[in-house]
């Protein structure tokens, strides 16, 4: 029992509320969230720690035991996703100073940023399958008052479909709990995993798995992704890179969290499916990366063939390729925020976001420039910086599993993501510099700090893999052993 | 456009309201041994208030409950966090719940749970939320 297991969740909820009530002073709201995110970030690296020397951290809330009470299970692919998330918002917090505007800052823009942030930790520490439903919800309600705060028309019309959708995904997320309930009579994963392994996963619960998958899918923009380009362009920049650094990334945390602990018996079927559905988004995200000509849109579908990407790996359901998507998780949520913040300043700066009526931004903002040729390097997995580990992680368990057609897709969309990020670096900045700096549309004044600290951390990841490679290979350990996770939950060892 | 002469509403509602907030209360603190609790207990509290609403204009009704709803609600759920909370500062887990028997002077021997405080915090964020969609829907701004 630990209870340090809980703050994740507690420390941005409480700081929020007051946040709420603190309304009118804007100066203690940024000084509290900025506060409550440090905090975070050294609570996750506690953690992180603690999971490497003592092993699973849980915690039954109100001392109620496992299969009964609500669990909190932090093992070590959690608690790295919790301290990459709190590094993320705190880039996008300092982000927002300078640009989200004084109207949303007052309009509870940090309290709806510390309750997503909420939202997604609770997804990622909880043991329990409505308990997870609930942390969506808290995710998701947060996310839909971010995305229309502001009210013009284009987030309006973004954020009606964007509900519509994700309502519909969270009835049939409630459907297939009630199904999953009973069948089993149980809602907790340890519990669920034993229950399933004992009757065997029999026709009927390949039926479930599959319905989970099709919820997972809206959420994480896994081949459903229709709703996805419009959404997340829409928002102001530090909103926007938050989703699609976060939103997604928590539907792809379920669907490994699912189809490893719990439905992980037929395989041939769910593991093959989702790597189908993986092919099929990282074809049609490259499709839309590469087909359009605004920056806004390229980088949505970005976000898309990295899910694909990420799915990839599950599918091929190896330790190699678990590594790999735990390497390329770290590294895509990292690099989605990277270049939606980059991209973002280049329409703030240029108020424009048609890559044909720019050029010549390099002149002007040389450093901007070389973080957005960074970035692009790194999302596309050139060798010495973040993504390349993933990648060839990935693609050798696809290889691995005999989804040769996998890997090859894998890495032919890799030319593609390549292609459309350089198609905006070489639009962007080089060519011709009609305007003067005093002409533009806004400064990069206090915006350059967040992104430099996220430019490092892809360096760092790239040339650092080494240091971190101890913490995924205990993160796949329990991925690949799911009794690991059972033991640590119910306290006993189900193969005895 | 109010009616010009409603005294029989406003006679009515001046009544009827007691009953409602006796009503409310009486769901609220008989939720751990029979159907109710601070959910229920919330809305028909609030639903009392949207009666007063109805029957009074609304500045005059804001005049007499000078409370600013968003700021219950918060208070509300923070309320209900800080009674999980204080379970940890006694090194139990997070939302552990404790109760004892108590005599009290007029009602004897009475079962007296820290659940009901975080009830206290659900029916505060209950009043707060719906009052607060009601007056801001309600207001024309």
């Amino acid at each position: 029992m630990s209870n340090l297991v809980i703050l994740p969740v507690i420390i941005p909820v409480i700081t929020g509320l007051l946040l709420v009530i603190l309304r009118k002073y804007i100066r203690l709201q940024r000084f509290l969230s900025i506060f409550s995110i440090v905090g975070l970030i050294v609570v996750s690296l506690y953690l992180v720690n603690e999971i490497k020397t003592k092993g699973i951290q849980t915690l039954q809330l109100g001392g109620w035991e496992a299969p009964f009470g609500v669990s909190m299970v932090l093992d070590m692919f959690s608690a790295l996703l919790l301290l990459i998330t709190s590094i993320v918002a705190l880039c996008c917090v300092l982000y927002a100073f300078h640009s989200i505007g004084r109207e949303r800052e007052f309009f509870y823009f940090y309290p709806l940023f510390l309750f997503l942030i909420a939202g997604v930790n609770g997804s990622f520490i909880t043991g329990d399958i409505f308990n997870l439903f609930v942390c969506f919800e808290v995710m998701l309600v947060s996310s839909y008052v971010l995305i229309s705060i502001g009210g013009t028309k284009r987030q309006l019309k973004a954020s009606i479909k964007y509900i519509l959708v994700n309502i519909l995904s969270s009835f049939l997320f409630l459907i297939a709990i009630a199904y999953l309930y009973a069948i089993y009579g149980t809602l907790n994963f340890a519990h669920l995993s034993v229950r399933v392994a004992e009757t065997g996963q029999v026709g009927l619960m390949t039926t479930v798995a599959i319905l989970f998958l099709i919820v997972f899918s809206l959420k994480a923009g896994l081949f459903l992704f229709f709703w996805l380009p419009s959404s997340y362009s829409a928002p102001p920049t530090a909103i926007s890179a938050i989703f699609a650094s976060l939103l997604t990334k928590v539907g792809i945390y379920a669907i490994v969290r699912i189809f490893t602990l719990v439905f992980y018996h037929q395989p041939e079927t769910t593991h093959l499916l989702i790597g189908i559905l993986a092919a099929v988004t990282m074809l049609l995200g490259a499709i839309g990366a590469v087909a359009y000509g605004d920056v806004r849109r390229i980088l949505a579908y970005n976000v898309i063939v990295g899910v694909g990407f990420l799915l990839a790996g599950v599918a091929s359901f190896t330790t190699q390729g678990l590594t790999g998507t735990l390497y390329y998780f770290i590294h895509d949520m990292i690099g989605k925020a990277l270049i939606f913040l980059l991209g973002g300043t280049i329409i703030h700066l240029t108020g424009i976001s048609k890559l044909k009526e720019m050029s010549g931004l390099i002149r002007l903002h040389p450093t901007l420039g070389w973080m957005f040729f960074i970035a692009a390097l790194a999302l596309s997995g050139i060798p010495p910086l973040s993504g390349f580990l993933g990648k060839i992680f990935i693609t050798e368990g696809t290889f691995h599993a005999s989804y040769y057609w996998l890997g090859g897709i894998g890495l032919l969309t890799s030319l593609f993501v390549l292609y459309s990020l350089m198609k905006i670096f070489m639009n962007v900045f080089w060519g011709y510099t009609e305007i003067t700096i005093e002409e533009e549309k806004g400064t990069t004044k206090g915006l350059l700090l967040p992104m430099g600290i996220l430019t490092a951390l892809t360096i760092l990841l790239g040339l650092g893999a080494e240091g971190i490679h101890e913490y995924v290979d205990l993160a796949v350990d329990v991925l690949m052993n799911p009794s690991l996770y059972v033991e640590a939950v119910l306290g006993i060892d189900p193969k005895a | 456009m109010r009616k010009p002469n409603d005294v029989i509403i406003r006679g009515v509602t001046k009544v009827v309201v007691v009953i409602i907030f006796t009503f409310a209360i009486n769901l609220f603190i008989s939720g751990h041994h029979y159907p109710g609790g601070g959910f229920i207990g919330g809305l028909a509290f609030s639903s009392g208030i949207i009666l007063l609403f109805l029957t009074f204009d609304m500045e005059s009704v804001r005049k007499n409950i000078p409370v600013d709803f968003k700021v219950l609600a918060a208070i509300g759920v923070l309320i209900a966090v800080l009674t999980g909370v204080g379970g940890m500062l006694l090194d139990a887990p997070f939302l552990s719940q404790s109760f004892g028997y108590f005599e009290l002077p007029i009602f004897g021997k009475t079962e007296l749970a820290t659940a009901v405080l975080f009830d206290v915090g659900v029916a505060l964020a209950v009043i707060g939320t719906s009052l607060m969609i009601i007056m801001s829907i309600g207001d024309d701004r």
